[in-house]
C-alpha cells in the first residue's frame, strides 16, 4: 500500500485522515446535541435549527468556504477575536477540519436523529418511574438504543469530510502537507503535465473508502431496528 | 390510604376524577376510553393535570394549589405497564436491577424468575414479560405499585398462570397497589376497593364486595360482567364424584373440581347471571346449590332486573328478567330461594382469600 503510492500522495491520504477524524470527533457532540433537539425536542425554532443544520448540503460549498473565509480571517468578526488566544483557521489543516466538519454535519445529524426518534419514548418513560433521571435515562436508554444509527452518522460524516473539496480549497487554499487533502491533491494532480497515474490512484482510495463507509453504515442502520424491536 | 383527585381537559375529553381508597389492592375498574390510564398516569406524574392532589401514604405528590408536583423519576411509583416495556437491550437481571435492588431475592423468589436472569426480553414469553415487569417495579422500591391492565395483553392462559403471583404480591408485599382493569372477574378476585369509572369521572367507588353486590352498579360494571363476590371456607371434598363443598355464611355449595384442601378459605365470583330466583324452595332439581336468601334492593335496567340478596352475611347478585320479576311479586324483605348453577363458576373466577 505504502510502496503503491508515492510519498506525496501518501501524504495527502495521512492529512485527509486526520482532518476528517478532527472533524467528526469534534463535531460529535454538537452533532448529538442537535439530533437529539430535533429528535424529542418541542421548541420554538426547531425549524430554523432543522434548516441551519441542512443549510450546507443546499448551498454552493464555494459559498460556505467564502463565508468561512471571511469569518476567520485574521481581520474577520471571528478570526480576530479567536488570533490572541492561538487560535487559527485559516490556510491550517485546523481550517480544513471546521470546513469538512460543517460540511458533514447535515450527513451526520440526519441517522443520528433518526435512530433518537425511533427510541420508545415509552421505554423513557419506563425508565424514569424506575427513579431514573433525565439524564440516566439518556445515558442507559436512548443512547445505547440509537448508538447503530449515532455510529452509522459519524461514520457517513468521516466518508463526506474525507470527500469534502470546495468549502475546503476556497477556505484553506491547496498548501501541500498543511491543506492538500485527497480531493484537493486530485484537483492539483490533474492540473499537472504526467499527474493522471497519482491522481487515478486517488481517486481508487476515495472510491473505496466512500464505498465502506456507505455500507458499514447501513449494516448498522438495520441493526437499530432489530435492538429496539423487542 | 390513596387519595387522589385530578381535572385534566384532553381534547374533547375532560378528566374529573377524586377517590379516595384503604390499604390494599384498589381497582380502577370501567370501559376503554373512561379515563382510568389517564388518572394512573397522573399519579405516576407521566401526566400533569391541571388542578388537583395527589398523596400516597402521607407523601404529596402532586397539589396544585400548593405548587407541588414531584417529577416522575422522585415519585417512587412501581408502575406495571400493559406492554412491559422492558429494556429490549439488556437481559433479564439488569432490567430488574435498573431501578434498585430492593429486596432482591424474594422478588426473584416470589415471583419465579430465577430461571430468566440471563435472557433477552425477545426470548421471553407475554407472561414471563409481565412477571419480569412487575419484579422490576418492586425492586425500585415503591411507595405504591401501579398497574395499568397488566394482563389484557396474555391469552386466558397466560392469565391463569400469572393472576396467582399478583394475589402472592397482594397478600405478602403490603404494598398499595392501583390496579386499571376492565375485567370484572379480574377486580373480584384481586381487589379490596373498587372505582368505577365513566366518562373521565368516578361513578361509584367502595369495598369490592359491596360495590360488585348491589343492583344500581350493575348497570355501570356491565350486565353480563356483573357478579357477588364472597368468601367461603372449603368444607367437605368428595374425591369419587371430583366435587368441592364450600361453606358460605348463609349456606353450602358445591362446585366441580378439587379447589383445595379442607379449612382452605377461599375468594368466589358468583356472576350475577348465574343466579336463578324461586320463591318456593325447588323440588327434584339438578342442581345442588339452593340458599335461602332475603331480597334487599332491586334495580330496573334496560337489559333486566338487578335483584340484591343477602344470604346469611353474605351479599349475592342475581339477574332476572323482567316478567320473571314480575311473576315472582319481587319486592324489598322477601324470602326468596337462589339456586347457583354449580357448573357455571369458572376456575378464574376462585381465588385465594384475604
Amino acid at each position: 500500500m505504502i510502496d503503491w503510492l508515492g510519498p506525496e500522495e501518501w501524504q495527502a491520504v495521512r492529512l485527509s485522515l486526520k482532518v476528517s477524524a478532527t472533524a467528526v470527533a469534534a463535531s460529535l457532540p454538537l452533532g448529538l446535541l442537535c439530533a437529539l433537539a430535533l429528535a424529542k425536542g418541542r421548541f420554538p425554532g426547531r425549524q430554523l435549527l432543522n434548516g441551519l443544520v441542512h443549510l450546507p448540503l443546499i448551498l454552493p460549498p464555494v459559498v460556505t468556504g467564502y463565508l468561512l473565509l471571511v469569518a476567520f480571517s485574521r481581520q474577520g468578526p471571528l478570526g480576530s477575536v479567536l488570533e490572541p488566544l492561538g487560535i487559527s483557521f485559516a490556510f491550517r489543516w485546523t481550517g480544513a477540519a471546521l470546513a469538512a466538519a460543517i460540511m458533514a454535519f447535515p450527513l451526520m445529524v440526519r441517522p443520528m436523529r433518526l435512530a433518537f426518534e425511533a427510541v420508545p419514548p415509552a421505554l423513557e418513560q419506563a425508565a424514569a418511574t424506575l427513579g431514573a433521571s433525565r439524564l440516566r435515562v439518556f445515558a442507559t436508554v436512548t443512547l445505547p438504543l440509537a448508538l447503530p444509527g449515532v455510529v452509522a452518522g459519524a461514520i457517513l460524516a468521516f466518508a463526506k469530510a474525507m470527500g469534502e473539496f470546495g468549502a475546503t480549497i476556497t477556505f484553506v487554499s491547496n498548501i501541500p502537507g498543511e491543506t492538500r487533502t485527497v480531493p484537493t491533491a486530485i484537483y492539483a494532480f490533474l492540473q499537472m503535465p504526467g499527474g493522471e497515474g497519482a491522481a487515478l490512484r486517488l481517486v481508487a482510495v476515495s472510491v473505496v473508502l466512500a464505498m465502506g463507509a456507505l455500507l458499514v453504515s447501513e449494516w448498522l442502520s438495520r441493526r437499530i431496528a432489530r435492538r429496539v424491536a423487542a | 390510604m390513596i387519595a387522589v383527585a385530578a381535572k385534566k381537559r384532553l381534547g374533547a375529553f375532560d378528566l374529573d376524577a377524586a377517590f379516595e381508597a384503604p390499604p390494599g389492592v384498589t381497582a380502577l375498574f370501567g370501559k376503554s376510553g373512561s379515563g382510568k390510564t389517564s388518572l394512573i398516569n397522573a399519579v405516576a406524574g407521566l401526566m400533569r393535570p391541571d388542578a388537583g392532589r395527589i398523596e400516597i401514604d402521607g407523601a404529596v405528590l402532586f397539589d396544585s394549589s400548593a405548587r407541588i408536583d414531584v417529577p416522575v423519576h422522585r415519585r417512587r411509583v412501581g408502575y406495571v405497564f400493559q406492554d412491559a416495556r422492558l429494556f429490549p437491550h439488556m437481559n433479564v437481571a439488569k432490567n430488574l436491577a435498573y431501578g434498585g435492588r430492593h429486596d432482591r431475592d424474594r422478588v426473584i423468589d416470589l415471583l419465579g424468575l430465577d430461571g430468566l436472569l440471563d435472557r433477552r426480553p425477545a426470548a421471553l414469553s407475554g407472561g414471563e414479560r409481565q412477571r419480569v415487569a412487575i419484579g422490576r417495579a418492586l425492586m425500585s422500591d415503591p411507595r405504591i405499585l401501579l398497574m395499568d391492565e397488566p394482563l389484557s395483553a396474555l391469552d386466558a392462559e397466560r392469565k391463569s398462570e400469572i393472576l396467582p403471583w399478583l394475589e402472592r404480591l397482594r397478600d405478602e408485599a403490603g404494598l398499595p397497589i392501583l390496579y386499571v382493569s376492565h375485567a370484572a372477574s379480574e377486580v373480584a378476585r384481586l381487589a379490596t376497593t373498587v372505582v368505577v369509572m365513566e366518562a373521565g369521572g368516578v361513578k361509584r367507588a367502595g369495598a369490592v364486595a359491596e360495590v360488585l353486590s348491589d343492583p344500581a352498579a350493575v348497570g355501570m360494571i356491565g350486565a353480563q360482567e356483573a357478579g357477588a363476590v364472597v368468601r367461603a371456607r372449603i368444607a367437605g371434598l368428595d374425591r369419587i364424584d371430583g366435587l368441592t363443598e364450600l361453606a358460605l355464611a348463609g349456606g353450602r355449595i358445591v362446585l366441580p373440581g378439587r379447589l383445595g384442601g379442607i379449612g382452605t378459605h377461599l375468594r368466589l365470583r358468583i356472576s350475577a347471571q348465574d343466579v336463578i330466583l324461586s320463591r318456593d324452595k325447588p323440588q327434584g332439581l339438578s342442581a345442588l346449590n339452593i340458599l335461602s336468601a332475603k331480597v334487599t334492593a332491586i334495580d330496573e335496567g334496560p337489559e333486566g332486573v338487578a335483584v340484591g340478596l343477602l344470604c346469611g352475611a353474605d351479599r349475592l347478585l342475581a339477574r332476572v328478567t323482567r316478567r320473571s320479576a314480575r311473576a315472582l311479586r319481587l319486592e324489598p324483605g322477601q324470602q326468596v330461594w337462589a339456586i347457583v348453577k354449580a357448573s357455571a363458576v369458572a376456575p378464574d373466577d376462585v381465588s385465594g382469600a384475604t
